[in-house]
């Protein structure tokens, strides 16, 4: 540890190859003690991959990676005991009670039994799963097993965290449940890199990275990344969504047009421009129509910016 | 049947003459004590994308599985595409479409081969085969790809090729259960473009999903929790009038502090965590920001931003099935 400042991660040109396909490619960031990261891609984008080489289960084939101050490349066993990786499907013993799976995994990484009462009291309340504690991990609803894993994951007091797609299939209610006890993590000191396929889940996180083809498109915090845009998202409400596509559609100004259940979606140049010339053009065509409104960015607008058209705009 | 008989003959009539596809009359199931879907009424219209959405173990899967044919209801009544679900669950199900992203394929077959194989499970006839073969791999934008192996292809086409798997036999409705997750945002809106399309050619889609992403382009949304409906409405109608209470945001420091501090404010009814930023709800947005402004700062917490915004489905989502379960949590 001789930086002064030490990120509980870095990954630096991170290169992974499988026959014919170049699952990540080139990937630098890092992550800082206390900071949720998040990975935020399509299936297939290498988000899955990334993490199994910063977990030391995967050797690249070329670039560095440093977790909590171990060199994962070099000597993979290094940051065993200070990292906790949880796997898209992490291995919870069905036929095992909640406590018995987690004395099992206490037992796996040395923890003292004293340590292990306290720790998993205190992780099961934060999870709102105190009185679970008999029942069958088997028996449990898809958030409770999700939960669970995490509860899990954390018994050794883990410096770095891994989780890969910890949400997926977990209602929204579940979801802040699971994002409260990150949270609260990170009042600790602890550093969390969690990857999703949801991009309004990358709201949530401290700063992104917008992964696409195993490559970085860019990351910063989400509010930053908005205001780099440099355009406007307008929402448009009516009735008849179909037509107000037909007539907005060809409209100047207009990069991206999305229909939506009852309205449409739409990124333009200049909103105090486009919204009295939109006005008439709906007008014009006698398309009802509620209201259009300006709106903040979201994640999914960055991306298709991106990816559709603006790739090298943003670097 | 606990239908009179008078009440059935209008309900059968309204079936016939009216463009809905869906009707669903108190529908009910019960397991043993436990009733997991409560005397739910809904009625969806030919041609419209229908979002149902709801927590695990809301009886959402209860009630597509009865929709589906494939559980009698205990009571009430429910029609898909004109076929009563208990009297003739067979016709039903030769009448509908069911996709979910996560297991209807095979990947160890080609594209044709995953084709031809659910046209057999649904008795496509002979004659007709070629021509819906054709005009599947049209709308997936699958033409020339007919021999690439199914694991091989990106996410979009494999979710474009599920879709034209359940479409083939060419049901008037279609359930979809979560259908672009995992998707990137381009395949996915060109997805929902294409459902769009055949909702404006008649088809009644049936979305479940667990994402208010997929939600948004629902033309309406219905929530069910605890096995009732909830909230009913167009996604705009859900979040101008479904919430209850107003939305806050707040950016303070430090944010753990201050959503332990808001824990036992009076005038909070959730607090919720978003990246660098709280979300609370309150009864009154513009009387509250001041007072909870007032009350970090007497606890040593700086408040650098707050305002009014406006909810998104999850807030709404969350606060319908949360005010309800509020009670109970607080006495446990």
């Amino acid at each position: 540890m001789t930086d002064t400042l030490q990120s509980a991660i870095v990954a630096e040109g991170l290169t992974k190859s499988f026959p014919g396909v170049r699952a990540v490619d080139g990937l630098s960031f890092d992550v800082n003690a206390g900071e949720i990261f998040g990975l935020v891609g399509p299936d297939g984008a290498g988000k899955t991959t990334t993490l199994r080489m910063l977990a030391g289960i995967l050797p690249p084939d070329a670039g560095r990676a440093t977790v909590a101050g171990c060199d994962v490349v070099r000597d993979p066993e290094s940051a065993k005991h200070t990292l906790s990786y949880m796997p898209q499907r992490f291995g919870l013993y069905e036929d095992l009670t909640v406590d018995e799976n987690i004395r099992f995994y206490a037992d796996l990484f040395g923890v003292r039994k004293s340590e292990r009462n306290s720790r998993s009291t205190q992780l099961l309340k934060a999870a709102g799963m105190s009185e679970f504690r008999t029942r069958m991990a088997g028996k449990l609803s898809g958030g409770m097993k999700q939960k669970l894993g995490l509860v899990c994951a954390l018994i050794h007091r883990p410096k770095v965290i891994l989780l890969d797609e910890p949400t997926t299939g977990v209602d929204p209610v579940s979801r802040r449940d699971f994002w409260r006890i990150l949270y609260e993590l990170t009042a600790e000191g602890v550093a969390i890199l969690t990857s999703t396929a949801y991009l309004d889940e990358a709201e949530r996180c401290h700063r992104v990275a917008l992964m696409h083809q195993g490559k970085l498109l860019f990351s910063d915090t989400p509010a930053n990344l908005k205001a780099k845009l440099g355009k406007d998202v307008l929402s448009v409400t009516s009735a008849e969504p179909r037509s107000l596509r037909t007539v907005l559609e060809h409209a100047e100004g207009i990069s991206s047009l999305v229909l939506t259940g009852d309205g449409v979606h739409v990124v333009v140049d200049d909103a105090a421009r486009r919204i009295p010339e939109f006005t008439a053009r709906l007008a014009n065509a006698h398309v009802p129509f509620d209201a259009i409104q300006q709106i903040t960015p979201m994640i999914e607008d960055l991306f298709v910016d991106a990816v559709a058209g603006g790739a090298s705009r943003h670097g | 049947m606990r239908l009179r008989g008078e009440r059935r003959a209008m309900v059968e009539q309204a079936i016939s003459v009216s463009p809905n596809s869906v009707v669903i009359e108190d529908l009910t199931k019960r397991f043993g004590d436990f009733v997991a879907v409560d005397q739910i009424n809904l009625r969806v219209r030919k041609g419209e994308v229908f979002g149902f959405l709801g927590p695990n173990g809301a009886g959402k899967s209860t009630t597509i599985r009865m929709l589906c044919g494939l559980l009698k209801p205990s009571a009430g009544r429910a029609s898909v595409a004109g076929y009563d679900v208990s009297r003739d669950p067979e016709a039903v199900r030769q009448n509908i479409g069911y996709m979910s992203q996560k297991f209807s394929l095979y990947n160890d077959l080609t594209v044709m081969e995953n084709l031809r194989l659910f046209a057999g499970l649904y008795s496509v006839p002979a004659k007709d085969l070629p021509g819906r073969m054709q005009w599947a791999l049209n709308m997936a934008n699958l033409k020339g790809q007919e021999n690439l192996l199914t694991s091989t292809l990106p996410g979009g086409w494999k979710q474009r090729l599920a879709l034209g798997c359940a479409v083939l036999h060419r049901p008037p409705i279609i359930f979809l259960d979560e259908p672009t997750s995992g998707v990137d945002p381009i395949s996915r809106r060109q997805f929902w473009d294409l459902i769009h399309q055949m909702a404006q050619e008649g088809v009644t889609v049936f979305v479940t999903t667990h994402y208010m992403e997929e939600a948004e382009y629902c033309n309406r949304l219905a929530l069910i929790f605890r096995g009732k409906i909830v909230a009913l409405g167009t996604p705009t109608e859900l979040k101008r009038d479904a919430m209850k209470g107003e939305l806050l945001l707040v950016e303070c420091q430090p944010l753990g502090g201050a959503v332990e501090a808001l824990q036992s404010a009076p005038l909070v009814m959730d607090a919720a965590v978003f990246g660098n930023a709280l979300h609370l709800v309150v009864a009154d947005a513009p009387a509250a920001a001041p007072l909870v402004q007032t009350y970090l700062s007497e606890r040593g917490i700086a408040v650098s931003r707050i305002e009014e915004i406006r909810p998104t489905l999850e807030d709404v989502f969350v606060s319908l099935t949360t005010s309800r379960n509020a009670a109970e949590a607080r006495t446990t």
